[in-house]
């Protein structure tokens, strides 16, 4: 089937067989290795990336289900906040999660300035006002690390959200592009 | 992954045509769950026909004022609702203790519902399992079985059903909307899922090529709750969870509707819960009667007796909290 795709800015349009996961067919037929495969059964969080806007897997979702997206890798971010905190504050140590540690947390940011609540929210009725650690660890709980590099990623996500007023960026907002 | 055709449905009475004449076709909506299963060759379709672009997104008030949620909402859009988070708070709980934010954010309301057991033999395609392979036999019973029942279950099948949202759905009396080739059915959350009996092999009542299009959450339950526990703080199926809607009547318990996740095949309603609390004075004496009078029925295995003082716990423990007790 053919689907059309903007990734990371550019124009793809490209030929998939229905079986083909967004993951594979980045990393595979359009060269996107920022994009990792780690346990290719949505456990492990590191094929995160944002597609319209949304930190989703793409392990599990079929690149045809995807016609039309836009989608966004760590690739795609570039000097995003997110990815200059992380090197400040030494927020990995192989770097194989880091590309979707750092899609989620962009993601997440978004989601929290929209006000949505967590499972570790007090009341869920109430916005969401301001992230803290609890908050963080939460959000960011669908992405592992096996180097265990979580105290920094915390801290670099703390830096970005607290510079942010709350509810002041869109889903598709600033740093999604 | 085996190959298989995929047709992304334009309007639900298609999507239903599409499935139902094909006894090899799927629906697919967010994935999630199904992608995997392909991987794992747990499902080797012929056909998907995706359901995910319907127009079947939207949360809309009805007259009595609950909401009908279409089943193409997502997890996470469902959960950070305001008329949810706001009436139903039990809900928006239970969809925040599911899976990740990333799963959240493709996961649906109808999908959910028709996700299927942990079990890891059943994902396991080495293994005999009666629910994947009817007649091959169960290996949970003689084997690992933490995770497994320890109500409603059977000598064929002790897998559990994995969902939180269809337990807190269970608790404030959800009602399913389908589509099938004879026209349109409501069925109750509480009956949607069956016991494992003879027939592990089918998880709900739905017939082939019928379509999840919405469930109706009648009136509001601004007094519930949703307690999960699990192994570990985040991203983990539960063990046991509860969720519960608590009307008071002064220092009396009105109504109470309870449910129980990870317990059984199917979100567990407890029947017998309810009804010993229902006139009984809130506090810690009636709310450990009215766990155990749901538990004397649990037959636990070896290797999950743990469940049942756990889920004990955790009903007192959601009671109190609802009833403005000490945690």
């Amino acid at each position: 089937m053919e689907i059309t795709w903007t990734v990371d800015g550019e124009l793809f349009v490209l030929a998939v067989e229905p079986r083909v996961t967004v993951l594979d067919a980045l990393r595979e037929y359009l060269g996107v290795v920022s994009v990792k495969k780690g346990c290719d059964h949505g456990q492990c969080g590191a094929c995160t990336a944002l597609v319209d806007g949304r930190r989703v897997l793409t392990c599990l979702s079929l690149a045809v289900q995807c016609d039309g997206a836009e989608i966004t890798t760590a690739e795609g971010l570039g000097e995003h906040p997110i990815a200059r905190a992380f090197v400040e504050h030494d927020g990995f140590q192989c770097g194989y999660c880091t590309p979707g540690q750092v899609c989620s947390a962009v993601g997440m940011l978004d989601e929290a300035a929209q006000g949505w609540p967590s499972h570790v929210t007090e009341d869920v009725a109430a916005d969401v006002d301001g992230l803290g650690d609890d908050e963080i660890r939460e959000r960011m709980g669908g992405n592992l690390c096996r180097c265990g590099a979580y105290v920094n990623i915390v801290a670099a996500i703390r830096e970005v959200a607290e510079q942010r007023p709350a509810h002041a960026a869109r889903r598709t907002g600033e740093g999604a592009r | 992954m085996n190959p298989f055709d995929y047709e992304r449905a334009t309007d639900a009475a298609g999507a239903v045509a599409a499935v139902a004449g094909n006894p090899r076709a799927m629906f697919l909506a967010g994935g999630t769950n199904l992608v995997d299963h392909l991987k794992l060759g747990v499902s080797a379709p012929e056909l998907l026909v995706d359901v995910s672009r319907l127009p079947l997104d939207e949360v809309r008030e009805l007259p009595d004022g609950g909401i009908r949620v279409g089943a193409a909402v997502r997890n996470s859009d469902l959960a950070a609702h305001p008329l949810v988070r706001e009436r139903f708070p039990v809900l928006a709980q239970a969809l925040l203790a599911g899976a990740s934010g990333q799963l959240r954010n493709v996961a649906t309301t109808g999908g959910n519902l028709l996700q299927r057991t942990r079990c890891p033999y059943f994902q396991d395609v080495t293994t005999p399992c009666n629910k994947r392979l009817p007649g091959a036999g169960c290996s949970a019973i003689g084997g690992h079985h933490r995770d497994a029942a320890i109500l409603g279950a059977s000598q064929q099948c002790v897998a559990t059903h994995p969902s939180d949202m269809a337990v807190a759905m269970v608790a404030l009396d959800a009602v399913v909307r389908v589509q099938g080739e004879d026209g349109e059915r409501t069925i109750p959350v509480a009956e949607f899922h069956r016991l494992p009996g003879e027939e592990p092999e089918r998880d709900t009542v739905l017939r082939h090529g019928e379509l999840i299009t919405a469930v109706d959450l009648p009136g509001a339950a601004p007094r519930s709750a949703y307690r999960k526990v699990r192994e570990r703080a985040t991203y983990a199926f539960a063990l046991v969870s509860v969720a519960a809607v608590v009307g008071l009547d002064g220092g009396a318990v009105r109504e109470a509707r309870i449910a129980l996740g990870g317990v059984a095949h199917k979100p567990w309603r407890a029947v017998r819960a309810e009804e010993a609390l229902r006139g009984a004075v809130a506090g810690d004496d009636a709310f450990r009667e009215a766990a155990e009078a749901e538990l004397a029925t649990a037959s636990p295995l070896t290797g999950n007796a743990f469940k049942v003082p756990m889920a004990r716990n955790a009903l007192v423990a959601v009671l109190r909290q609802l009833t403005g007790g000490t945690r």
